[in-house]
């Protein structure tokens, strides 16, 4: 207990002295995508830690979160709507009526027959689907295309659409568990990965839905504007009171407020997730991930219960990319990479100990810092190598250029480092 | 008549011949990867990395090569750069594996610990390649540019249809033959090859042979390295130099390396096509197609496209999804994970 | 002094002692057999001679070598032979192929030892180009058995080899085992199938529970009534 505070503590201290150093709004920066990544890995330490499942997919779920806030806080375009809301809409049905037929002719058929069937209905239901979808979008992306182009939200509060992204997350995994965790673990691993490139390629894509590559911009905020804070005359109190700008200050003030909301969530999701893992559901968990062979022999059903953590698990991914979205004030599909998404996370969890919630909340904290402040390290220590160099040459040119991927290499590095000599992570999962 | 000609070259310009490239570009990479499952049983998630970095260092040596004016007349310098390309990636692997790998072989770790190793041995790698090259294009194609050449083609056939075919596509195919061939007679032919058949096959066995584990690890990643670097510069030669589109062909690597039956090398080839064929043709757009097949008049309207360029990994990943749940084993009966 | 012996044996997998005090010995051009109801320690036993078992007391002796520190690649080095009781072929090999993965640590021409092989188990030469996992089961212990000759080992130690074979197969199998024997190995087997393979024996271990319970000639084993009466039922 007291080597996690003083962890903790040091890693407090740290951001006081980013504070102090470099200034409170890197701080307040950095802490707030801390809380976020600390949600993310909680998610993805529900899946692993709790019951072994490799999810190589984080991105897709968290970008399956942003898009769930998007689409709740943003306001709708009637335009659009009686353009080809009406054909996306029929699309959207029948695509659902090929589903069911499929499901329905597979279950009555045999053999042959069985096969034939499916092939017929979903080639036909192909065929339907693009017969109202193609027109549909094109009338829906032709809608002041440089502006909107796309049908819009539902002009709800964005803290809505967390919920939203966590319960559309959910769906997706839902779905993706139903086919995917029948596979063992190697398989499940890169069928994850699979479909969160898939889900990125959607929402790059189908700009009626997301406007693609365009981006949203201009996402509802929970939290004030700076230059209305800067307007109030309270604000101005304050800030004189406390000797500050109040440009400077209130950034500072928005940030924390941010900061604020997500260690709400993030405190909201962890007593939640400990309760859990210290229920006799969370002790079925790990006896299933510590032998599922013996779990399903004591009559446990197995999958069952891996689709159960892996949708909650999904969740909390989702509701943590909805929290990015929304920090971030616009969705923008292009720049979900899965080094930053899922591996990243990954890097997380394991180094704060696989199985363990508090592990996972530091390792968060710890990587995440590493991560950010690696590159303004990294351009020190380029600036060193140079300094020995001739002024302006070639390669001390080059040098300053590869300075921010050192970091790539450094979380390598750690990862390697963690899960050879401490393979338990910072705060191992406690034997029970 | 004309029109059925017309058609079959348009398809063949469009689908038959970028097919191959790929479908052989893929079928090396997943032979690179199947050997390491075979041999070090585990996914490695690295190995598109490796694909970048086996071509990075092929890039240098491309460029010095150009810079000191030795090239090799119609083919790309590239070809003559390969070998070093592949020594500084067999550098990296063995590194790699004596440093991380080896260390859990010791232990007899479960692989889902190897792939974890692989995804830190994939930030460091992918953080070198970036270091060294940076993220952006390069290209470090030269030679003759065209076989045949659209052009060329229609003047001597009298067709409205043109048929092109790059120097790196023909190419493709050629080095992937040379070193299918070259691979399949080290497999069956030599002592190690055939060791390494029989260490994957059954390690205690093997070992009670008195097979050498740590030299058919060493030859493992020197092959899958060396696979991995030829197909990575047969993609840069072909597409361009980029590292990140690397690590996106991790994803068809896989499915082709499982579709056609992990640890199988006949399995990753058929699969290497299998899934080049399969994008290629499910988002390749039919309208010109059609229009020389239909009747006057009967030309559709769209573009009759199945799927849009942007879902092709879409594509690999729904046959991957399909056949591990119909066929777990693969098309040749490779193992299960 | 025998050929191989693995004298006053004590050891397990960690934790509880399975062997305690166990002899097993064989010389050149002998059988012997170790029997006795399950759970004995036959197995154990065996893996204990062949290094595959870390022993707290006791060593073994190969030609009065103590070879007791040997790892089992080693011990194949220098001359033993091992046969185990499953996955004892490269199923995706051809039977040629194991052969010759069976010869790897020679650097001689292994030619004539692979034609005595064939020679010896005549179907292997038919099937040579088969993968050996297409062979019925009779047939793989015979590609098993004539990987491990590959070596020219001194001693063949064979783990159950006719479980799951036909009564006939099994009879021809021994017979084999008595043609290997009669050029001068040594040999030594665990065996489910005791009255039998104490037929062929010329030696016999009866283990019970990791201990020597009666060690006597194959013969007087059978002929002893408590043998008969306890392990060889009736």
């Amino acid at each position: 207990m007291i080597r996690n505070g003083l962890l903790f503590a040091a890693m407090a201290a740290a951001l006081i002295l980013v504070g102090l150093f470099q200034s409170w709004n890197v701080a307040l920066a950095i802490l707030n995508l801390q809380l976020i990544s600390a949600v993310m890995a909680l998610g993805t330490n529900m899946q692993w830690g709790y019951a072994g499942l490799i999810n190589v997919g984080i991105m897709g779920f968290a970008a399956v979160g942003g898009i769930a806030a998007v689409l709740v806080s943003m306001p709708p375009v009637p335009e659009a709507w009686r353009a080809g809301g009406a054909g996306v809409l029929l699309a959207g049905l029948a695509l659902a009526a090929t589903v069911a037929v499929t499901v329905l002719a597979r279950s009555r058929l045999e053999g042959r027959a069985k096969m034939l069937a499916t092939l017929l209905v979903v080639a036909v239901g192909y065929f339907v689907i693009r017969r109202f979808y193609d027109p549909a979008v094109d009338a829906i992306e032709a809608v002041d295309s440089a502006r909107t182009g796309y049908l819009g939200g539902l002009g709800l509060p964005i803290l809505l659409g967390w919920l939203a992204g966590g319960v559309a997350a959910a769906g997706v995994a839902w779905v993706i568990g139903k086919v995917a965790l029948g596979l063992r673990s190697d398989y499940l691993a890169i069928a994850t990965l699979g479909i969160s490139e898939i889900i990125i390629a959607i929402l790059k894509n189908e700009d009626w839905l997301s406007r693609g590559v365009k981006n949203v911009t201009g996402l509802p905020r929970p939290v004030p504007y700076e230059v209305q804070l800067q307007r109030e005359a309270w604000f101005q109190d304050l800030a004189a009171r406390w000797g500050q700008q109040p440009e400077l200050f209130s950034g500072v003030t928005v940030k924390a407020l941010y900061a604020v909301l997500f260690l709400i969530v993030l405190l909201a999701v962890y007593a939640l997730a400990q309760r859990a893992l210290a229920s006799p559901w969370g002790r079925m968990m790990r006896a299933i991930r510590d032998n599922r062979d013996a779990a399903a022999a004591m009559g446990k059903n197995v999958k069952r219960r891996h689709l159960q953590v892996f949708v909650l698990g999904s969740a909390v991914v989702g509701i943590g990319g909805a929290m990015l979205t929304t920090l971030d004030g616009q969705f923008t599909p292009g720049s979900y990479q899965p080094l930053r998404y899922t591996f990243l996370i990954w890097v997380m969890v394991i180094v704060g100990g696989s199985g363990n919630n508090t592990g996972s909340i530091l390792g968060a904290f710890v990587v995440w810092f590493v991560w950010v402040e690696a590159e303004p390290a990294g351009i020190l220590l380029m600036e060193a190598v140079s300094a020995v160099l001739p002024r302006g040459s070639a390669l001390s040119a080059q040098l300053m250029d590869a300075a921010p991927h050192l970091r790539l290499f450094l979380m390598g590095l750690i990862l390697l480092v963690v899960l050879r000599f401490s393979p338990r992570g910072l705060i191992p999962e406690p034997r029970r | 008549m004309t029109d059925v000609l017309n058609a079959l070259v348009l398809f063949a310009n469009f689908v038959l011949v970028p097919g191959v490239a790929y479908g052989a570009q893929l079928a090396l990479g997943a032979l690179g990867l199947t050997m390491i499952y075979a041999v070090l049983r585990f996914t490695n998630i690295a190995y598109g990395d490796t694909m970048a970095f086996g071509a990075m260092c092929t890039v240098f040596a491309t460029w010095w090569l150009q810079a000191a004016g030795i090239t090799i007349g119609p083919l790309p310098t590239a070809l003559l750069a390969l070998p070093a390309g592949i020594v500084g990636a067999v550098l990296l692997c063995l590194l790699f594996d004596r440093t991380v790998y080896r260390f859990y072989r010791r232990q007899k770790a479960p692989p889902v610990v190897f792939l974890i190793a692989s995804i830190g041995v994939m930030f460091m790698t992918n953080g070198l390649v970036r270091l060294i090259i940076g993220p952006d294009d390069r290209r470090f194609a030269d030679g003759g540019r065209f076989i045949v050449q659209a052009r060329e083609f229609k003047e001597m056939t009298g067709l409205a249809e043109g048929l092109a075919v790059r120097s790196t596509q023909a190419l493709t195919l050629a080095v992937a033959v040379v070193v299918v061939i070259a691979l399949f007679w080290f497999l069956n032919r030599t002592r190690m090859g055939k060791a390494m058949r029989a260490y994957s096959d059954n390690e205690d066995l093997a070992l009670l042979s008195g097979i050498n584990p740590d030299r058919v690890v060493f030859w493992a990643w020197v092959i899958a390295a060396g696979l991995a670097t030829v197909a990575g510069v047969l993609y840069g030669l072909d597409k361009s130099f980029k590292p990140f589109t690397y690590f996106q062909l991790l994803l068809p690597i896989f499915a082709a390396a499982i579709v056609g039956g992990i640890g199988n090398p006949v399995g990753a080839i058929a699969g290497g096509f299998l899934i080049a064929f399969s994008e290629v043709t499910v988002t390749y757009a039919y309208k010109r197609f059609l229009s020389y097949l239909a009747p006057d008049g009967w030309a559709p309207d769209g573009l009759v496209q199945l799927l849009s360029t942007d879902y092709k990994f879409a594509v690999s990943f729904v046959i991957l999804v399909v056949v591990l749940l119909f066929r777990p084993t693969g098309l040749f009966r490779g193992r299960v994970i | 002094m025998a050929f191989l012996i693995g004298e006053a044996m004590t050891g397990g997998y960690g934790g509880a002692d399975i062997l305690h005090d166990c002899t097993i010995s064989v010389e050149k051009g002998q059988i012997a057999v170790i029997v006795g109801p399950n759970g004995a320690g036959k197995s154990t036993a065996m893996k204990a001679v062949f290094g595959m078992l870390g022993l707290r007391q006791g060593r073994v002796l190969l030609d009065g070598r103590d070879i007791t520190a040997l790892s089992p690649q080693d011990r194949v080095a220098a001359g033993m032979g091992f046969v185990p009781q499953n996955a004892n072929v490269f199923t995706s090999l051809t039977v040629r192929e194991n052969l010759e993965m069976g010869a790897y640590l020679r650097q001689d021409d292994y030619s004539i030892t692979m034609e005595q092989v064939f020679d010896l188990f005549p179907i292997l030469q038919e099937k040579a180009a088969q993968p050996a996992g297409e062979l019925s089961g009779g047939q793989r212990q015979q590609v098993a058995v004539g990987r491990a000759l590959m070596t020219q080992p001194s001693v063949l130690m064979l783990d159950e080899p006719t479980a799951g074979v036909s009564p006939i197969v099994m009879d021809e199998l021994f017979d084999r085992i008595l043609e290997v024997a009669a050029t001068g190995i040594a040999i030594l087997m665990v065996e489910q199938n005791a009255k039998q393979a104490l037929n062929i024996a010329d030696r016999g271990f009866v283990l019970v529970q990791g201990r020597n319970r009666f060690t006597d000639t194959g013969q007087a084993l059978l002929a002893d009534p408590e043998v008969r009466a306890s392990f060889l039922g009736g």
